[in-house]
This record gives C-alpha cells, structure tokens and sequence, in this order.
C-alpha cells in the first residue's frame, strides 16, 4: 500500500474541513505515516472468504411504531447554536461570491 | 448526626454507604457534602473534575433525606442507591450542567436534553457530583489529551490517570466520588481503572444504551461503571443497564444478575483462560508478577486455569486504529460551528460556510483528535477503503472467531489489563504509536463486543503502583465477570489486608506543610 504524504494529507484535511498550516502538514504527514506504516499488516490478516463484521452484535429491523414522541421546541434546538435567526440557524454564504 | 466523619464516610463503598442511608445512620446530604468537601481539598491537585454540581446534587441528596424520613410507600420504592452521589465523565450530555467532551469546540454548551443513563441516575435520585476530565472525545490513554488540562493519577501526582476516562477514575480513587460513569471505546474504562487501582467494567456492547453519549465510534463506544469494589459496579450496570428505545443497537436482553453474581461469587470448577497473547513479552515484569499471582489465587479458589490462543489479536490494534478513526471522521463532521459549540471565521477571505467550518475545526479540535479525522478519511477513501476499512472489518470478524473458540474452552478469559504501569505525565505526548499501545489488551474487546472487567492486581514491585486484572467473557455473560471478579477481589484483599487503595496516598497534607507547598491549589 502506498505511504500518505503530505500533499495526501493537505487533500484529506480539505476533505476534512480542517485548515493546516505548513508547519502542521509537515508533522501530520510525519506522524500518519508512522501510524499508517503500522496498520497496513491488517490487508493481509485475511483472505476473500472471511466476512466483513461492521456491528458486533448484529441486530435486524429495529423498528418503532410510526407516531410522534418528544420533539425539541426551536428555541431548544437552537439553544446551542453560535447564530440564529427566526427560529432558524444562521450560516455564513453558501456559494462563494466569485 | 452520623458517627462517621467526614473522612471516613468517602472511604466506604456505595454499597456500604447504600446500607447507611437505608439504616438512617447517615444523611444523604452528609454523604454528598462530603464529597464535595474532598473535591474542594484535593481536586486541585488531581484535576478529575471540569464542572462541580454542587447544588443540584445537594439538592437532590435533600430530596432523598426528606423522602426517607417522611417514611411510607415513597420511602419503600426508594432505589437501592437512592442518595449515593456520583460522578459523570463530560463524554455524556446532562441538562444543567455543561457537557464538554473535553474540547474547546464545545466549550460552555449546554445539552437540550439528558443522556439515557442520566435519566436512569435521577431516576434513581442519585446525586449527580459533577463532571469528570478525559481525553478530547474520548480520545487517548492519559487524559493528557484534554482542551482543559490533564488529570492526575492520585498514587503520583507526576503520572497519568489512564485514558480517556482518567477523570472519572481518578475522582473514584481519590475519593472525591464512590462511584463513576465512564465510556470505553477501546479501553477507556478499563485501563484508567488499572493504573488507578479501581475497577472498571466495560458492559457487552448494547447492554448500556448510548443515547446521550457524544459518539466517538459508535460500533465499539460503551458506557459502563467505574467504583472502587465489584459489587459497586454490579449495583450500578443494574442501575444503567436495560433496553432503550432511543439507541437502536441496545440489546433487549435482561442484565439484572449482576449484583447477585457479584454476591455470590464463586469459580470452583470454572475453567479461566490464559490468553496466550495477551501478556508476556511486551509487558512489565511487575505485571506480569501480580498477573501471576492472582491465577494462582483463582487456582487455590478452585478454578482450572487453561491457556487459550487468540492468534488474529496480533491485527486487533491495527485494525481498531483503523476502524475507529473511519467513525470518528464520520461522527465528528457534526462539529462544525452551525448547530452548537464554537464557531471561529476565517481571519481573510470569502466569508463562506466552507472556510468557517476549516476555521472552527481547525481552532476547536485538538492535535489528537485531527490526527484520528484525517486518518478516518484516509481509511474510507476511494481505492483505500477496501484495503483498509474492509480490511479491518474481516480483522473484526476472525477476531470474533478468536473469542468464540476460546470461550469454547474456558468460561471466562483473564490477562493484564494494561502492558504497564502508569507513565510520567508528557512521556508518551509526542509519540502517538506508543501511546496506541497501551490498549492493546483492552482493544480486542470492543472489537468483539464482549463485556470486560478490570480490577486492582496489586502493586509493581518495581515501582508500587497499581496493574490491573482484565477478566473477559462471552458477550451478553457480564454475570461471569462480577461472578469470577467478586472472588479475585476478596482473595487480594485478603491478602493485603484490606482495600488496595488504603494504601495510596492520602493526598491531603498535614496542615503545617499544606501552608507551604499547596497554598495556592484552586
């Protein structure tokens, strides 16, 4: 498998929606190497015949029965929110302006 | 009044104190002032809480004083632990106090609404005492890696409480609290009970709902009980425990033997198994000298030790790390300056939703915690999510098979729970690797979802401090760990003479030298 590198891990934190710096990149992509080098054994523990577990205890169909139960009033749901505005949360521009 | 001071009524256990508070020999609010009294002597130096509920709590602990006098029906249904205070690790979402996940990016918010087992706790008229420290998100092994300073360990105040939940640990081993809520996604109970000389159980995965816990990787997260005796987290699994509507992986079977099993202990004739991987080269000899000794106890208790041989363990850890970072990079995308929490706007440039998210993620999460983002989206992009996160989920399954066969040779599974001993504060910061390798042992049973116990083994001879016991057993048998635990526990005790914890540091000092060298402690 292929080492991660810096501009590897400058595409990842767009990706992400972290801003880096330069000094940050360079440790991040030092110390994910590292740690990527240590995992990459886990691609070869296991043949084609051997399936994937995503849950440990598997569990089918969880169902409620379809009424309504507690819902947050807006003024609760909002209460945590760094800006509102008519019962709404309030985000900068979508779409860049150029 | 009680005819116990202060002192020593936070020295007994929440069973002890349970049977106290029903006899009428003592007060709720007694019990819970003197708690807060230890959090206001020590918490200082040991940094286990971020927030003190001093007055909800007092409030409750009123509420139960004037129940019980009243006498009647309403004092008959009182809960067995109704009036016992307790501690709650800042991961689990509380209405009236802030949660903070110990991030910056969650700094002051307040949560809508209670977490599943918050409910059960006031349900149970349980004081709540505050909240504990812990690694960002749930994220580390020391608790060096929270927004709000690490905690300390209470046997050295210059060594690390175990992580993530070293706060909830600490606060139960220094006896500002007799019992603790905690998570553990990969060891994050356990293995701070270890090297807090506490006990700390991780239930099977679903017997504890985990709505209200901030997900860190919701396949492997679950809240458990941390205490200083088994039978305190037998009594409080009951209290939590039980089928949940509001988490849809919580299992709709019935855990209300615990307490029983942690009564009536007993391993004649059980067979315990040795993990073969799971200690030796790569543990501390004075692990490995206690280890020993508690299987010899066992065996003179009984019990037939077999050795058992899981050989996928040696891909538990690379697979969990990358496993765990592909949910955190998905659980943690909600943190992103809209809903709660903090919202930083870039310093120039177009002030669009794209780089106020990249601004705000940037200032609120902590190094470890993009460490485990970047890594997450790493593991699931496309042409490396099949070499690596189904990878890792085919880890999980032989890992599961592992178990199976073993558990089909041994009723429960014993090992250390952790390969050392507590470290020194900033001795492992820089070395993420290293760090990763303390939950080698704990790992295998979140990726398994089998319940797992740790319990105090005793001190290292080489450097007296605590190594702890883990006891593992098949999933939905949390019974076999009180059961086998209970027993371990009475026979160390036994041979110390007493609670392993009477043997830490008092932590307060005589009042001439406190003047000194601790005048200025918050």
């Amino acid at each position: 498998m292929a080492a991660i590198n810096r501009d590897d891990v400058a595409h990842l934190a767009r990706l992400a929606h972290i801003e880096m710096s330069a000094e940050e990149l360079d440790r991040m992509a030092g110390e994910l190497a590292v740690i990527v080098d240590s995992v990459k054994s886990v691609s070869e523990a296991a043949g084609d015949d051997v399936p994937a577990t995503s849950h440990p205890i598997p569990l089918s169909n969880v169902f409620r029965e379809d009424v309504v139960g507690h819902t947050f009033t807006a003024e609760q749901a909002l209460s945590g929110a760094p800006d509102a505005a008519e019962d709404r949360f309030k985000v900068p521009a979508i779409l860049d302006e150029d | 009044m009680s005819e116990l001071t202060s002192n020593e009524l936070i020295r007994l256990s929440a069973a002890a104190l349970a049977a106290k508070l029903r006899a009428g020999e003592v007060t709720s609010v007694e019990v819970t002032q003197a708690h807060l009294d230890r959090i206001a002597a020590v918490d200082g130096q040991v940094n286990a809480f971020l927030h003190v509920n001093a007055e909800e709590a007092l409030a409750v602990a009123a509420e139960v004083d004037a129940i019980r006098a009243a006498g009647g029906a309403a004092a008959e249904e009182l809960h067995e632990l109704a009036g016992v205070p307790i501690a709650v690790k800042d991961l689990i979402v509380t209405i009236g106090q802030p949660t903070t996940a110990g991030s910056k990016i969650l700094e002051g918010w307040h949560s809508p609404y209670d977490a599943t087992v918050i409910k059960k706790l006031r349900a149970a008229k349980m004081p709540i005492l505050g909240k504990t420290n812990l690694d960002e998100f749930a994220m580390g092994s020391s608790t060096e890696h929270s927004a709000y300073g690490p905690t300390r360990n209470p046997w050295d105040l210059e060594r690390i409480p175990g992580g993530s939940g070293g706060g909830s640990a600490a606060a139960v081993a220094a006896f500002e609290a007799p019992l603790a809520l905690g998570t553990d996604t990969g060891g994050s109970i356990r293995q701070p009970g270890a090297v807090t000389g506490t006990v700390g159980v991780k239930p099977t995965y679903g017997a504890v709902s985990r709505y209200g816990a901030i997900a860190m990787a919701s396949s492997l997260d679950q809240i458990g009980p941390v205490s200083r005796t088994v039978l305190d987290s037998a009594l409080l699994q009951e209290v939590i425990g039980g089928h949940d509507p509001f988490d849809s992986t919580s299992l709709t079977d019935s855990f209300d033997n615990l307490v029983e099993a942690a009564r009536t202990g007993n391993v004649q004739g059980m067979k315990i198994g040795i993990i073969k991987e799971l200690h030796g080269e790569g543990y501390q000899a004075g692990v490995e000298n206690r280890f020993n000794e508690s299987l010899e106890l066992l065996k003179e208790a009984g019990a037939e030790i077999v050795e058992v041989s899981c050989p996928n363990l040696k891909y538990a850890l690379g697979a969990y790390y990358l496993i765990m970072p592909s949910e955190v990079s998905s659980n943690l995308a909600k943190f992103d300056g809209v809903r709660f929490g903090l919202r930083v706007l870039p310093k120039e440039g177009p002030m669009t939703i794209e780089r106020v998210m990249a601004a705000t993620r940037a200032a609120g999460f902590g190094d470890e915690v993009k460490r485990r983002i970047i890594l997450g989206t790493y593991a699931l992009s496309a042409g490396y999510y099949d070499a690596y996160y189904g990878s890792a989920q085919k880890v999980r399954t032989l890992i599961q098979r592992d178990f199976d066969a073993a558990f089909a040779q041994a009723d429960v599974l014993i090992s250390p729970t952790a390969p050392t001993t507590a470290f020194k504060l900033g001795e492992k910061l820089d070395d993420p690797l290293a760090m990763y390798l303390n939950d080698v042992a704990t790992i295998p049973a979140n990726m398994a979802g089998i319940p797992g116990l740790s319990l105090p083994g005793g001190l290292a001879d080489e450097d007296g401090l605590p190594v702890g016991i883990q006891l593992l057993a098949p999933a939905r048998e949390d019974a076999r760990l009180y059961r086998v635990g209970a027993v371990l526990e009475a026979l160390l005790e036994e041979k110390w003479g007493g609670p392993l914890l009477a043997q830490a540091p008092s932590l307060v000092e005589p009042v001439e030298t406190l003047v000194e060298t601790h005048g200025g402690s918050k």
